[in-house]
Order: C-alpha cells, then structure tokens, then sequence
C-alpha cells in the first residue's frame, strides 16, 4: 500500500518550463565556466587605480585574452569583475539601464559611486536568496563631488569600503602589499607603480593570471583605460635555479 | 461655482475643454486651512495654519516628516494629504534602501504627480483633494513645489495655499527677491510674518500655527511651540486686534465638509495655474 502511494505521487508529468521539481535547477547557476581573475584597486590622490588583467580562463585552460574586465558606469564610476564573465555582462545590462533612467531624468542629479554599489549589493544578495548568485567578486570605485569612493560586493552580497580593495587571490596576495605600502594622496606614478608590483606577484603565483593587463584610472575629469601592456618578470631567481636541491623527490 | 452637466465624471470633458471634477478638487484645496512655504539657498521653511474645530479638540496635523531631507505641508481634505505622506515616506525609504542615499526632492514629486494625474484619468477614482507643499533639499539645492490635485507640479520660491492664501501671497511677492539670501532665522520670521497675513487680524500665536524648517546640516523638524512662540515674541510679530474676530474658516478640510456651499466666490478663476 505504501509503496503504491509513492507512485500516485512521482506519476504526475510537469510541463518542462515549470520552476518546480527538479527541471528547474537547470535554471540557477551552480559553476562558473568562463572566469576572470582577480581585480586590484586602490586610492589615490585625485581619485581611484584598478588594475585587472585580460584574461578569460575556461576551467583550467587559459582560453581568452582579450577580455576587459574593466567598465565606466555612468558619469563617476568604474567597475571591475572577476569570476563569471558572462554574469558581468548580464550585470553590465542591468546598470546600463539604470545609468539611463537616471540620465533620463535629467535633472542635476545623478547616481554617485555609492549609489551603484548599494544597488550592486542589493542585486547580489537578492540573487543569492534565491540560491542563483551572479558569480562575481566586483569592485566599484568613483569619484563624485571630490569625494573618492571604493568598494566591493561579492556573490554573496557581502560589501565593503576600503582605501584599497581586492578580489580572488588578489585578496591573499596583493592585500599584504598594499597594507603595507598604501599611503593617503598616492601620486599617480606611484600609485601605478604599487598596482603592478601586485599584479606581478600574482602573476607568478596565480595560474589564472595572464601577462597583459590594463590600468584604469578614475577622477573627477573622467574615466581613462590604458591600452593593455605586459609586465616585466624574471624568471631567474637562484632558487629556482634547482628547484629540488633542498628535496631530493621533489619536482 | 455652478452645477454644470459635465461635471458628474472625472472622466467626461466639457465642451470647453474642461475637466471640471479636477477643479472642484482643486477648490478643496482653497476650503482648507493655509499652508505656505518659502525657500533661499540653504533652507526651507514651511508654515500652517492650525485650527481645531472646537476648544475641546486637537487640531489637525498637516506637516508631515517625509526623510530627514523632504517635508510636506498640506492644504485640503487632510485625509487625503496623510496617504500620500505614506506614499511618499515609501518611496523615501525605499530609495535609500537600494542606493543608501536620499531620494532627490524632483524625482518624488514627479512620482507623486503621477500618481494624482492617474486619479483624473479613471473612472473609478476620484483626484486627491489635498495640495501639497513639497520642501527639501538635495544635490542641486533647496527646493520648494506645490502639488495640486490635477496632477501638475510647479517649483516656488515661495508659495501659499488654502484660504486667505492670496494676502500671504501678497506679503511674499514683496519678498520673494530677498529670500534666495536669507538666514534661516529670517526666513522663519518671514513664514510666520506670512502665516499672520492669511490670519486677518487675530493674533499670531504658536498654539495656532505649526512651522518646520529644513536645511544644509538640520534634518526636517517641525519646530515646537515654546520656539516659535519665542520667535513671535522677538520679531513682534502680533497681529493688532481688528474689531470682531475673523471667521474661523472650515477646518483643515474634513472630508464631510460637504457643506461648504455657498462660501465659493462666482469670480474665482477655476484652475489657479
């Protein structure tokens, strides 16, 4: 009798389009498949540094270099992504509308850094109670009115402001560096100079890292974006010279 | 105003062009009580009229906090007044919640006027009865609208609504070019020297008016009786005692004040716009 019941119950056919049972969890993102890695970014004297390389890898294959993980939102802001590339252009879509309501207004005001991060974090974890998150970790940062603005959300919804931020391994490798080395009013020069001493550490240490990178830069005047360069590296360090010396089986 | 045979729906047109049940509500706004409101650089101020129906009463809220940044005077069915303050204490809150950042005084009150134009487009509802006036401040300023139940909105300088709002009117006419620069303290004075105008002849005094300022730094507050009575006492600001006392007008708009025939003037000029 009880197994005969269990069967009434599994019969039932649901159309394929239905959100309930198990069709609908083709529909929630469960891993990401095209990745960026991490963004570095930090503040500066005139306004805000973000450094994140051009590459788009497919699990393991480090299959896309020429991705720009690096956009202007509007007037004051400039957002950077890492994770699911194609999530950051669904989230490209979702601010482009709101830069054009806003700018529809047209009435003095307009939507500050600050603004667009609370509705990137207020995206984020409404999405993440649904259990579908955009797989990204993004940093926003702008200048509005003098006063600079930095900041992250992650797939999570969890967000923060800090002098200098940083996604993925760029938060256990270039941190450090910059707590140690950030100071307030960076010059430019100098604040480039500490992004790519980042950048290069996680380009020897992260593998999804890939050697061609841009600089974007935002201030009061505006949103510029370097054209993608490369990093000086040496690769000979006496200790790598023999790796195994010390341990013999090693490889 | 007289019955006319166009003015049963808000929806039927008079062969003038004409949409009278929207000016009707607009004459609910002339029966209520005054508000007026007045803006410079940095602050404005918002005053009203408060009178209670009898001794034994309290009189009726008409200011009300909408953000620490936006506050709203109202003239008309007070009802009415009070629903839009949710409405607008709504979208307030709302805004902030997503952007953590105040909600621009110029994008409210086009939401609102939205909302009122709905209300002269349905045959199934009827315009607010209430006028509004819109204070706040954001990044382009200090601003002053008024709201009417036909849907449009106007920014001010300075503004008067309700009965006896034309002699505020008057004094703020005279003013109006100085306030852009006035201290908050003058513009106080200048909203209460106003709010004496609409009183014709009784004495100005705090339990009879209601005054909220907002500004660069002061959050919308509505400021209370012994202040205000303090700033009438140092400006002097007390009317001189003319023969009988004026005629208390219709409260501040109650929604069974159906009987208000016969105080309308003939000549009015229906849509005050």
């Amino acid at each position: 009798m009880f197994f005969f019941s269990l069967m009434q119950f599994t019969a039932s056919k649901q159309p394929e389009n239905c959100l309930l049972g198990p069709e609908s969890d083709s529909q929630r993102t469960l891993y990401p498949y095209v990745t960026g890695t991490s963004v570095v970014a930090l503040k500066y004297k005139d306004g805000i540094l973000m450094a994140a390389d051009m590459g788009g890898s497919y699990g393991s294959t480090l299959r896309y270099k020429s991705v720009e993980r690096m956009k202007p939102i509007g007037k004051h802001s400039l957002l950077g992504a890492s994770g699911e590339i194609s999530d950051f252009q669904e989230i490209l879509k979702y601010l482009d509308e709101l830069i054009l309501y806003d700018n529809m207004w047209d009435d003095g005001n307009s939507l500050g850094p600050k603004e667009v991060h609370n509705y990137l974090t207020r995206v984020m974890y409404n999405r993440r109670n649904k259990f579908n998150p955009l797989w990204n970790s993004l940093v926003l940062g702008g200048v509005k009115k003098g006063e600079k603005y930095l900041g992250t959300v992650s797939m999570i919804g969890v967000n923060f402001e800090d002098n200098h931020v940083a996604t993925g391994f760029g938060n256990h490798l270039a941190r450090p560096i910059l707590r140690q080395e950030w100071h307030e009013n960076l010059s430019f020069e100098d604040g480039v100079k500490l992004l790519e001493k980042c950048m290069r550490v996680l380009l020897y240490r992260d593998r999804s890292a890939i050697n061609k990178l841009q600089i974007a830069k935002i201030t009061e005047e505006g949103m510029t974006i370097s054209p993608p360069y490369s990093l000086k590296t040496y690769w000979e360090f006496a200790a790598f010279e023999n790796p195994t010396q010390g341990a013999v089986g090693s490889w | 105003m007289f019955r006319n045979q166009y003015d049963t729906d808000v929806t039927t047109w008079s062969p003038a062009g004409r949409l009278f049940q929207v000016e009707y509500a607009m004459e609910a706004v002339k029966q209520g009580s005054a508000a007026i409101g007045l803006r410079s650089k940095t602050h404005v101020v918002l005053g009203c009229v408060n009178k209670a129906n009898s001794e034994l009463s309290s009189h009726q809220k008409k200011i009300f906090k909408v953000d620490d940044h936006i506050g709203v005077a109202i003239a008309g069915l007070t009802a009415d007044g009070r629903v839009l303050s949710r409405y607008m204490r709504n979208e307030c809150i709302n805004y902030n919640f997503t952007y953590e950042s105040p909600l621009p005084v110029g994008r409210l009150v086009v939401q609102l006027a939205d909302r009122a134009q709905v209300c002269t487009q349905r045959s199934w509802k009827r315009p607010y009865g209430v006028g509004l006036l819109v204070a706040g401040l954001d990044e382009s300023g200090a601003h002053l609208y008024y709201n009417c139940p036909s849907g449009n909105y106007f920014e001010y300088q300075a503004f008067a609504i309700g009965s006896r709002s034309q002699a505020a009117k008057t004094y703020l006419e005279r003013r109006f070019e100085n306030l852009a620069d006035s201290s908050r303290d003058d513009l106080v004075k200048d909203a209460l020297m106003a709010i004496r105008e609409t009183l014709q002849g009784e004495t100005l005094k705090s339990s009879i008016c209601t005054v909220a300022v907002v500004g660069v730094g002061e959050p919308f507050h509505i400021l209370d009786q012994e202040t205000v009575q303090q700033m009438i006492n140092a400006f002097e600001i007390v009317g001189e005692q003319e023969g009988p006392a004026a005629e208390p007008d219709d409260a501040s708009g109650q929604e069974a004040a159906a009987e208000q025939g016969g105080s309308t003037d003939e000549g009015v000029a229906p849509m005050d716009i």
